[in-house]
């Protein structure tokens, strides 16, 4: 019996079963839902009978060994949504593939019927219908990665931008206060902003604040002394303040040398610095 | 030839570099202004490069060093003006012009240049 036959055999199988075997998985993929409510199960549901509506078409054209012909075209499609929107509602990798995998024991129950008393047949279909779905089921993992990957990258973007305000605190001081942990890409924007406002304002003194980063290490302090080092070019002065306790222990036991830099425990000790340079002063107002 | 001028006032030199900065318009400066500074007796020089939008390692070394060679002439030097890509670039290439005095513009250049004389 050819490799043709066999596809044959098996599609027919599976188009005769259809129903048979949507019912079996349906059954399996539900025991295992973990968030089990109706929208769910209904969304469910319809994933398997598209899916599997699909794979049966796919089936009869006899190609079993490739998933990238053009007649997979509509499985892989449908794939790919199913896995990327499994990906964006937080599905671990596992509950997806496991979407794919649970089909090889309805599948195979199956083919063991209509097999029957062919036991060289019933191999070789199995491992047919065995690699056909490793595939599907690695390619949908490849789709949820992708997906994944892509939200990893739009959150990226979206923290960049909503993590570097510059504000002025007064005539030609300015502040930026730093939260989060600051890498080459962000010392980039944080570097750019900066510039940019000391060219707009006219500042001569820029108070950087970092309360809000966690850890400071020698790659962090390198990034800060190069937007200080800039700022210093365009002839602006820096003062770093909001250093904690344990972020000066650290910063001392890394060595790192922050000795040509003005540095305050507070933001207040800072703005207090950088009035005395632009020559006001802060008094309390006198009750008569 | 083209040169960059460098005009005079009262003990002061100014620099005011308006064209793009080639190599040899680099080195050029560099002969005009130390031989100014002992000419003259300059007491301080202010480069202004503000109309210089990029810079390459060649041209970041020769402001760097121009700057250090006044200041060895005992003339003050202030660097002003400096665009934001510019000052990017030279904190990449590691020119922090150590030792050189910066402002954001002429105005604050000068008002520097004359706290550092009374």
């Amino acid at each position: 019996m050819s490799m043709k036959d066999y596809a044959d055999r098996i599609s027919q199988t599976i188009l005769d079963q259809e129903a048979a075997i949507a019912a079996e998985w349906l059954a399996q993929l539900e025991a295992l839902l973990v968030r089990s409510n109706a929208a769910a199960r209904e969304q469910l549901r319809s994933h398997c009978q598209q899916f599997l509506k699909a794979f049966a078409g796919a089936t009869r054209s006899g190609e079993l060994e490739n998933i990238e012909h053009r007649s997979w075209d509509e499985v892989r499609d449908l794939l790919s949504e199913i896995s990327a929107t499994r990906a964006r509602s937080g599905s671990t990798p596992a509950e997806t593939a496991t979407f794919v995998f649970s089909l090889k024991q309805p599948l195979f129950s199956r083919l063991r019927d209509a097999f029957t008393g062919d036991a060289d047949g019933l191999a070789s279909a199995s491992w047919t219908i065995n690699t056909l779905i490793d595939k599907l089921g690695l390619f949908t993992i490849t789709v949820f990665q992708k997906t994944k990957d892509q939200i990893i990258v739009r959150q990226q973007q979206e923290l960049l931008e909503l993590s570097t305000p510059v504000v002025k605190l007064w005539d030609g001081i300015l502040a930026l206060p730093l939260i989060g942990t600051l890498d080459s890409a962000r010392t980039q924007v944080v570097m750019e902003n900066i510039l940019q406002k000391i060219v707009d304002t006219g500042a001569i003194i820029a108070i950087i604040d970092i309360t809000g980063v966690p850890t400071v290490d020698t790659l962090v302090a390198q990034h800060l002394m190069k937007t200080i080092a800039a700022a210093r070019l365009m002839g602006a002065d820096c003062i770093i303040s909001g250093i904690r306790p344990q972020i000066a222990q650290t910063i001392v036991h890394l060595g790192v040398n922050l000795e040509d830099v003005i540095t305050k425990a507070t933001l207040a000790d800072a703005f207090v610095v950088a009035l005395e340079r632009t020559g006001a002063t802060i008094a309390a107002k006198r009750t008569a | 030839m083209e040169r960059i001028p460098i005009l005079r006032m009262g003990d002061l030199l100014l620099v005011t570099i308006q064209v793009d900065m080639h190599d040899r318009l680099a080195m050029q400066l560099q002969d005009d202004l130390t031989a100014r500074i002992v000419s003259d007796n300059a007491k301080g020089v202010l480069i202004d490069i503000s109309a210089l939008d990029l810079v390459d390692s060649f041209i970041g070394r020769m402001i760097s060093n121009t700057a250090a060679m006044a200041r060895v002439l005992d003339a003050r030097t202030v660097v002003v003006g400096m665009q934001p890509a510019v000052a990017i670039t030279l904190v990449e290439l590691g020119l922090t012009l150590h030792g050189v005095k910066t402002a954001l513009n002429v105005e604050k250049g000068m008002a520097l240049l004359g706290k550092n004389f009374q």
